[in-house]
C-alpha cells in the first residue's frame, strides 16, 4: 500500500465520477424492464384503425363494431331525433361538449362530424359497462318527453342521442367520441381523425 | 433527523449490525486475487436471471401449444423482449462460466478444507439445484433440442432398476415428454427451484462468514484468541463478533469498500464481454442457443445431432463412455459426487497449491484439462475415435481423485509461511 496522503478532493471527484457513470448504467437498463409493459407490436397491431362500412345502416339503425377490443356504435340518426336534441339540453350536464370528451370536430350539439352519423364508444363513464340502445319510446321510462336515449342498466345512467349525459345519474361525463373520419361517403374510418393518419 | 430515523429502525431491525457485521467490519484477507471475484459475479448473474426471469414470464406461456409461439412473441413482438430474452440465456451460461471458476478457485487454493467443508458442501448444492434450473429452463422454449434434451435426461431416470419405468412416467407426467412435463418444468423453473438456490445462496454465505473467507496463501488470518502481540493484530475496526473470539492478523481489511471495490472493477469487466455476447453473439455459435431449437418440438422427429448445452457436456461425455446404461448414470452422477467429497478426499493440511507438491498443480491443471476435453467430446458429433478418447478421459477425470487421496496422506510441502506475504 502506497503511504502517499490521502487526496479528498481527488477521491471526491472520483467518488461523484463513477456514481454518476453507474447511475447513467442503471437508468439504461431500466429501460427494457420499463419499456416491455408497453403495448406489444401485437396488440399495437390489433388495436389498429377499423374501417366501417356505413352504406347499409337504414335512418334509425345503430351499427355495433369493435375498435380496440372496445364497442363503438355508429348510428344514423332521423332527422326527427336530430331535432329533438335541442329539446331537453336544460336536463344536460355537459350540452355543449366543455369536457373534452370528443375530438374537437365533434364539439358541437350533434357531436358528429356529419349530423346525421353519431360514432360513439359505448362505454358508460361512470364504471365502464356498455349502455343499451332505447328507442321508439322507450326511453320514456328515464327521461319524460324523450322518447330515444341511451339507459346504462348497472347503474341507471342516461344519455341522449348524441351521448351527453342527463343531470342526476351517476355517470359524470358524456359519453366519448372517437377520432374517426370519412374515408369516402359510404366508408369510415375510426381511430384516426382527419390528417392525423 | 437521520440519525433518528436510523436509531429507530435499529431498535426495531438489526440493520447496521448485519451491515457492519459482514461488510463494513468483515475482515478479508487483503491478499485476494482475482479469483475472488467470481462469488461476487455469480450473485450478479442470479439477481439478472430473477429479474429478467420475472419479466420473461410476463409474456411466456407454459403450454404445449402456446410456449414456442409465445417465445417468437417475446423475440419479435414485446418491446425491448428479445433483450430481456438474451439477457437471461446469456445469464444462464455466464452463471456456469462464474461458477466453474468459483469452484476451480476453490480446488488451487484448498478452500474446501477444514473448516470449509460445509461452506464447499452448500456450494455443491447450489450447483446440483443450478444444473436442474438450467435444464429445466431450456425445455421451455419447447423447440427441437428443448424436447429432445429432456428426453434423453428424463431417460437417465429410468435406468434405476426396477422402478425406473415408473418414475419416468411420474416425472413426465404422461408416457412421453408432453405438455404435461412442461407445465410442471416451468413451474419448478420459475419458483421451487429459484426458491432453493436463494436460500442455499443465504446459507453459503453465512456459512463463509462463520469461518472466515480463505485466500491464495491458504493462511488463515483468524488467530487463536491471546497468541498475537497488539502490533500484529489488524489496524483497521473489525466487528467484535470476530475480534472477540479470535485475534485478527494485521493482514485483513474491511470487505466494505475494499474487496467490494475491487470486485466492481471485475464487474465491469464482466459486463464487457456478457454484454458484447448479448449484443453481437447472443447465440455464442449455438453453443448458448442451439440451432435445433429455433425449430418446434417434434415428437416424431429427433434432430441429426442431440447435445446438451455446454456446460453439461463434461457430464454427457462421461455417460456415453459408459458402454453400459446403469453404469453410464452412475458414473455421470459419481463424477459430482466425487467433487463433493473433496474436503475428504482431500487428506492433506497445506491448503494453498503455492505450497503444495508438484504433482498437486500438475494432478490440478491435469483435471481442468480433461474437464473442457471431455466437454469437447460431449458438445460435438459423435465419432468412433471419441469412444475411446471420453473412456480415456472418464478414467483421467476419476484418476484425480484417487491420485489426491493417495498422495495427500503423506505430501511433500513447502514451509507455510507464518504471515500473508
Amino acid at each position: 500500500m502506497s503511504n502517499a496522503p490521502v487526496d479528498n478532493s481527488r477521491r471526491r471527484f472520483l467518488t461523484i465520477a463513477t456514481s454518476v457513470v453507474g447511475g447513467v448504467g442503471v437508468v439504461g437498463v431500466a429501460v427494457p424492464f420499463i419499456a416491455s409493459w408497453n403495448p406489444s407490436a401485437k396488440a399495437k397491431a390489433a388495436g389498429a384503425d377499423v374501417e366501417v362500412d356505413i352504406s347499409k345502416v337504414e335512418p334509425g339503425q345503430m351499427l355495433r363494431v369493435e375498435w380496440r377490443s372496445k364497442p363503438v356504435w355508429v348510428v344514423r340518426r332521423t332527422p326527427e331525433t336530430l331535432e329533438a336534441l335541442a329539446g331537453h339540453e336544460e336536463q344536460l350536464k355537459d350540452p355543449n361538449s366543455e369536457e373534452p370528451q370528443q375530438p374537437e370536430f365533434a364539439q358541437n350539439r350533434y357531436r358528429s362530424l356529419k349530423e346525421e352519423y353519431l360514432v360513439l364508444v359505448g362505454i358508460c363513464t361512470h364504471l365502464g359497462c356498455s349502455p343499451q340502445h332505447l328507442k321508439d319510446g322507450a326511453f320514456e321510462e328515464q327521461v319524460e318527453g324523450v322518447p330515444e336515449g341511451f339507459f346504462c342498466p348497472c347503474h341507471g345512467s342516461k344519455f341522449d342521442m348524441a351521448g351527453r349525459v342527463f343531470e342526476g345519474v351517476p355517470a359524470p361525463l358524456n359519453l366519448v367520441v372517437p377520432p374517426y373520419y370519412y374515408i369516402d361517403d359510404n366508408t369510415l374510418l375510426i381511430g384516426s381523425a382527419e390528417g392525423a393518419a | 433527523m437521520w440519525k433518528n430515523l436510523l436509531d429507530w429502525i435499529e431498535y426495531r431491525i438489526p440493520m447496521m449490525r448485519v451491515a457492519k457485521m459482514h461488510a463494513i467490519e468483515y475482515p478479508a484477507p487483503k491478499n485476494m486475487n482475482f479469483w475472488y471475484v467470481f462469488g461476487f459475479l455469480a450473485t450478479i448473474v442470479l439477481v439478472n436471471q430473477i429479474v429478467t426471469g420475472i419479466w420473461l414470464t410476463m409474456s411466456f406461456e407454459p403450454s404445449a401449444e402456446r410456449a414456442f409461439a409465445s417465445v417468437e412473441y417475446i423475440m419479435r413482438e414485446v418491446d425491448y423482449g428479445w433483450v430481456l430474452r438474451y439477457m437471461h440465456s446469456t445469464g444462464a451460461s455466464a452463471f456456469f462460466i462464474v461458477v466453474y471458476l468459483h469452484m476451480f478457485r476453490g480446488m488451487i487454493y484448498g478452500s474446501y478444507q477444514k473448516p470449509r467443508e460445509l461452506l464447499w458442501l452448500f456450494g455443491m448444492f447450489i450447483y446440483l439445484a443450478l444444473m436442474a434450473e438450467a435444464f429445466m429452463g431450456y425445455v421451455l422454449p419447447w423447440g427441437q433440442m428443448s424436447y429432445w434434451g429432456a428426453q434423453v435426461i428424463v431417460s437417465l431416470f429410468g435406468a434405476i432398476p426396477v422402478i425406473g419405468e415408473d418414475l419416468t412416467v411420474w416425472i413426465q407426467g404422461d408416457y412421453v415428454i408432453s405438455g404435461a412435463t412442461l407445465n410442471r418444468f416451468f413451474a419448478l423453473h420459475v419458483i421451487a427451484l429459484p426458491l432453493v438456490i436463494v436460500i442455499l445462496v443465504f446459507l453459503h454465505i453465512v456459512a463463509l462468514h462463520e469461518v472466515g473467507s480463505n485466500n491464495p496463501d491458504g493462511v488463515e488470518v483468524k488467530r487463536k484468541k491471546g497468541s498475537l502481540k497488539e502490533e500484529e493484530k489488524s489496524k483497521f475496526k473489525m466487528h467484535e463478533y470476530y475480534t472477540s473470539k479470535y485475534d485478527i492478523i494485521d493482514d485483513v481489511v474491511p470487505f466494505f469498500p475494499h474487496i467490494v471495490l475491487k470486485d466492481l472493477v471485475a464487474f465491469c469487466v464482466f459486463l464487457l464481454a456478457f454484454c458484447y455476447i448479448l449484443f453481437f453473439k447472443p447465440e455464442m455459435g449455438g453453443y448458448f442457443l442451439e440451432a435445433p431449437n429455433f425449430e418446434i418440438a417434434n415428437p416424431l422427429k429427433t434432430p441429426e445431432h442431440i447435445f446438451p448445452v455446454w456446460y453439461f457436456t463434461p457430464f454427457y461425455a462421461i455417460l456415453k463412455a459408459v458402454p453400459d446404461k446403469l453404469f453410464g448414470v452412475i458414473a455421470m452422477f459419481a463424477a459430482i459426487i466425487m467433487l463433493a467429497l473433496l474436503p475428504w478426499v482431500d487428506r492433506g493440511k497445506v491448503k494453498s497449491w503455492r505450497y503444495r507438491s508438484g504433482i498437486h498443480k500438475y494432478n490440478l491443471l491435469m483435471f481442468a484439462v480433461v474437464f473442457v476435453f471431455l466437454g469437447y467430446l460431449g458438445g460435438t458429433p459423435q465419432e468412433p475415435w471419441k469412444v475411446i478418447a471420453s473412456q480415456i478421459g472418464t478414467f483421467l477425470y476419476f484418476a484425480f481423485f484417487g491420485l489426491l487421496w493417495l498422495y495427500s496422506k503423506n505430501e511433500k510441502t513447502k514451509p507455510l509461511p507464518e504471515r500473508i506475504g
